[in-house]
């Protein structure tokens, strides 16, 4: 038999690991209807009652001091992005500058608050229920279990904005369409957004949430410093994914592509936090 | 970590030792201030059930952890199978089964699932063959019809019963099991037992910690004793026995002291004490005992009882704790050390 020496923790990676703890995380928290019964509420929330309610006011209602608020919007709204603005009525052109620019960060906002429920408890749960012992044992690395969990932090809180994203899309196509000339969303700024700028702020949020829940000593524990590193991330994603629409695309390229290289360092580092021992919950092993 | 040496055997008063399944020389580890392991020496010999017996914190389940690689020792040399845990704990890992105190299994997924997530991390793959290996050992621990529910509504003893056939899934060639019956009732206890006896009959080699000597009783092929963090003595449990009990002992009870009493001076009596009708007697040999009952009985006493005294491994224990204070015994002879 063959063997091979390397340093700890720095085995070639195995794919079939990282699938394997990723499925079998997704499979429990396919079980725990107290997990993903609020995910869908918040998606829902944000992708389906909120802009059919806001759009609906302004489009069919008619509410003149709704059209006259978001109108004066858009004059403060980049000239280039007033410009791309289509339609002749006001209620139109408001309708089309909300689903375009003004829910945008709401992309941002989804999949980071799940993801961020989820990959609070993933390590630091193992350890709480003795099911870290487990893994401490078994054959997989440390750096395919830290992928696999980040993949199954992060798959949740993704495909929820993406399916969001494609019924928030049939909606307002629906509903200010016919005042704009037909369908026109997604935009390609959106496009850029969902597949280019939205992974790296997740995967960065979720590196920093992974290295948190390897290190602290409880699930509360690891959701309280959650909260703490996900909010500012929020926040910057949300003016970032707003400028990235504003500014053409240029922009959203360049700042999907800052994202992507902060998020590979968290990655990076966020892997070396995780060791066997602290999967048995012994933090201070030298 | 210091360097490995590699031999292909040892040896012991000259004669050559098959190469242990694990190989502990002083070993240590440290959390902070708290030693873990203190100069830790273990062999493992292959196809034998190897028994840690230490009150809690001894070390038992540190050296569980080491072994497989999930702890870096601080110094001292570890080989499992010949290889560093801590360099090839991938190989290790893949070659041994562990069942930990708390059973460590997923509330929330089935049985089923629990031992698929185990056999696709030990590249079993998935698929008949699979399914079919599951259900095998499932069947060898009685948990084969439980297997569909959600492990969450499982009893204790059926939680142990699926982490014994999840340890066994990849036929492993070393199992360790640290304290498995912990919080089973005594029939449970009983069966898990039997079945890890079972296993060495596969030839698997076992080892397992406990602090419960009743557990060790009858199944260990070899006794280490560990006492904050070191090994203070090693063997098997005759050879153990041998070393603080090397004369047999007989309680005799009869009607008559006098008549008892007269043993003390019979051939091959080494020690004699008395409390009213019993007195215990130590021999130099346990063929002495029918010349005593027949030197009572043609004194006209009337046998009320012989009890031949084989110490149990409970009585071992204290003795040796007794024995040793802090300090290290050594091995003894018909061990592997």
């Amino acid at each position: 038999m063959t063997s091979t020496t390397v340093a700890p923790g720095r085995e070639a990676l195995q794919w079939v690991h990282i699938r394997t703890v990723a499925r079998t995380d997704l499979k429990q928290l396919a079980q725990a209807r107290d997990y993903w019964i609020p995910m869908l509420i918040l998606g829902a929330l944000f992708f389906v009652f909120v802009p059919t309610v806001l759009l609906l006011t302004i489009t069919q209602i008619g509410s003149v001091d709704a059209v006259s608020q978001i109108s004066q919007i858009l004059d403060v709204l980049p000239e280039s992005a007033s410009r791309q603005i289509p339609g002749d009525t006001g209620a139109g052109r408001a309708g089309y500058a909300l689903a375009v620019y003004l829910f945008a960060p709401v992309a941002v906002v989804v999949p980071i608050t799940i993801s961020t429920a989820v990959g609070a408890a993933t390590i630091v749960g193992e350890r709480e229920r003795g099911t870290g012992e487990f893994l401490a044992h078994s054959p997989a690395g440390i750096r395919e279990i830290f992928l696999g969990k980040l993949l199954a932090s992060l798959i949740p809180g993704y495909l929820t904005t993406v399916i969001g994203f494609g019924v928030y899309a049939l909606i307002v196509n629906t509903i200010v369409g016919p005042d704009v000339g037909g369908w026109f969303f997604p935009t390609r700024q959106w496009w850029i957004l969902m597949l280019w700028v939205v992974p790296p702020f997740l995967a960065l949020t979720l590196s920093l949430v992974l290295r948190l829940s390897a290190k602290v000593k409880s699930t509360a524990a690891a959701q309280q410093a959650s909260a703490l590193v996900s909010l500012p991330l929020i926040i910057v994603a949300y003016s970032q994914a707003t400028g990235s629409l504003y500014g053409g695309d240029a922009v959203a390229w360049y700042i999907g592509g800052v994202a992507w290289l902060l998020a590979i360092v968290a990655l990076w580092r966020g892997v070396r936090s995780v060791t066997r021992a602290r999967l048995l919950g012994v933090a201070d092993e030298k | 970590m210091n360097a490995i040496t590699s031999t292909p055997a040892d040896t012991l008063g000259g004669v050559p030792t098959p190469e242990p399944v694990v190989l502990l020389e002083k070993v240590t580890k440290a959390f902070g201030p708290a030693m873990a392991l203190a100069d830790l020496n273990l062999r493992v010999p292959s196809g034998q059930i190897t028994v840690l017996l230490g009150p809690n914190g001894a070390g038992k389940t540190t050296a569980i952890r080491t072994i497989t690689g999930a702890f870096s020792p601080d110094s001292g040399v570890i080989k499992v199978f010949g290889l560093d845990p801590t360099m090839q704990g991938r190989e290790v890992r893949s070659r041994c089964g562990v069942v930990s105190a708390k059973p460590s299994l997923y509330d929330r997924l089935s049985g089923q699932d629990n031992l698929r997530y185990s056999a696709e991390l030990h590249g079993l793959g998935r698929g008949p063959g699979v399914d079919a290996r599951i259900a095998h050992c499932a069947r060898r621990f009685g948990i084969d019809e439980a297997l569909d529910n959600q492990v969450g509504g499982y009893s204790t003893g059926m939680k142990t019963r699926l982490a014994l056939a999840r340890s066994i899934l990849h036929q492993p060639e070393l199992l360790l099991y640290d304290e498995p019956t912990s919080g089973l009732d005594p029939e449970s206890s009983h069966a898990v037992l039997e079945l890890i006896r079972e296993m060495t009959n596969d030839g698997s080699t076992v080892m397992m910690c406990t602090h419960l000597l009743l557990e060790a009783e009858g199944l260990a092929d070899q006794v280490v004793i560990l006492q904050d963090g070191s090994d203070i003595i090693d063997g098997s449990p005759d050879a153990l026995t041998k070393r603080f009990w090397p004369e047999a002992m007989v309680r005799l009870s009869t009607d008559d002291p006098v008549a008892l009493d007269a043993l003390a001076h019979h051939e091959g009596v080494v020690a004699y004490e008395r409390a009213d009708h019993v007195a215990t007697l130590r021999l130099d040999r346990p063929e002495r005992i029918p010349d005593l009952v027949f030197a009572l009985t043609a004194a006209g006493s009337r046998v009320t009882r012989v009890e031949p005294h084989e110490p149990t491994l409970e009585d071992l224990y204290f003795a040796v704790r007794q024995a040793s204070g802090h300090t290290r015994l050594g091995a003894v002879d018909g061990s592997t050390v």
